[in-house]
């Protein structure tokens, strides 16, 4: 008996085939997609009367069939609406002592805009003309407006960031005990600013 | 001069493959971790637009789709360049939108049908009347949980 004789080896010649014959199939068989988007919720088709809402409440966003961007009857650039409409939220015009009285607001409490963030409304209205892509990009903007507030109220609070809190509470390898926690902690701070954005009809052309 | 005529005699010495097969394992795990199975092919032009803002989509199996857009090149003598909505493989009025989301609805397990999520996959150049009259036909039916489905990336680049 010869024990000394090696093993043959395997001829790895054609891995390189196989191998790509299963790259083949998953260029073909898949497609890189997104998953990603701004979550929203649409009002539910009730039909109770409209309740009456002071206009220094209501934040009047628009865009007309030439993607044009109005706010409260002006003109205004893309670039400038997150910024007014953290300072609209932020207002907090309500007195001290009043129970409208907002203490972590830190705008310029003008009697003109918003009371406090809870009763500030953001009315968006689009014309049916008007592209999503200029939709979706003013939509970007007032989420980042109430995601910024959010944020400072958070950090200020609990030492970390609302949006951070929000994907650690979402992720599945979060453990129990610090989602009951994180839970009480988001709805804490969306209290403080809820997210109230109303898109009202778009008006029918002409 | 012979040094350099003396070498041209030999064969050339055959390139290596061996590591062949590794170059392309690497671009199969590539492709397998970042995409995702097709589940329908698409007959309208879908490009998203950009946000920043976003939220991942959290499980698959709770998510309808519903996709808008100007048909593709091919569909286009028939179906004309008017942005139009894609449900499943074939195209759609607004008027089925109901339905649809209802049958998907039903197809789903009893435990999910109330977490449902319809996700608007929608060209940046679609306009916004017919986006509003989809989102009336899925607040007929209580679908109330939308998400814009968008790429990552800056919102001012959907503006040109």
């Amino acid at each position: 008996m010869d024990r000394d004789r090696k093993i043959p080896e395997v001829n790895a010649g054609s891995m390189a085939d196989i191998a790509f014959l299963l790259l083949i199939f998953f260029l073909v068989a898949t497609s890189i997609e997104t998953d990603v988007g701004l979550d929203r919720k649409l009002p539910p088709n009730d039909t109770s009367p409209p309740i009456p809402i002071a206009e220094r409440n209501i934040f009047r966003v628009a865009l007309n069939k030439n993607n044009e961007l109005f706010v409260e009857d002006g003109i205004m650039q893309l670039k400038d609406l997150q910024a007014a409409a953290i300072a609209f939220l932020d207002n907090g015009a309500g007195t001290i002592g009043s129970k409208e009285y907002c203490d972590y607001c830190q705008g310029e409490r003008n009697a003109e805009s918003s009371e406090n963030p809870d009763k500030a409304i953001i009315s968006f209205n689009s014309d049916r003309e008007a592209s999503y892509g200029m939709y979706v990009s003013v939509q970007n903007e007032l989420t980042s407006a109430y995601n910024t507030l959010r944020n400072r109220e958070a950090v200020r609070l609990f030492n970390q960031d609302y949006v951070s809190m929000e994907k650690a509470y979402y992720a599945p390898e979060t453990a129990v005990e610090a989602k009951i926690s994180l839970k009480k902690n988001i709805e804490q701070i969306r209290q403080m600013f809820p997210m109230k954005l109303i898109e009202a009809e778009t008006h029918k052309k002409g | 001069m012979a040094k350099f005529t003396k070498k041209k005699d030999g064969d050339l010495p055959a390139v290596s493959t061996a590591s062949l097969p590794d170059i392309v394992f690497m671009l199969l795990f590539f492709f397998m971790t970042v995409t995702t199975m097709k589940d329908s092919s698409l007959l309208v032009e879908n490009t998203l637009p950009n946000a920043s803002e976003i939220k991942k989509l959290e499980k698959k199996d709770r998510v309808i789709y519903i996709y808008v857009g100007k048909p593709t090149q091919e569909y286009q003598k028939v179906f004309g360049t008017e942005p139009r909505i894609q449900l499943n493989d074939k195209f759609a009025r607004v008027d089925e939108v109901g339905t649809y989301i209802l049958a998907e609805r039903a197809k789903k397990p009893q435990e999910l049908q109330n977490v449902l999520t319809t996700a608007l996959k929608v060209d940046k150049n679609a306009n916004m009347g017919l986006i509003a009259d989809i989102k009336q036909e899925l607040r007929k039916v209580n679908a109330l949980k939308v998400n814009y489905t968008t790429y990552e990336g800056n919102a001012f680049n959907n503006l040109q």
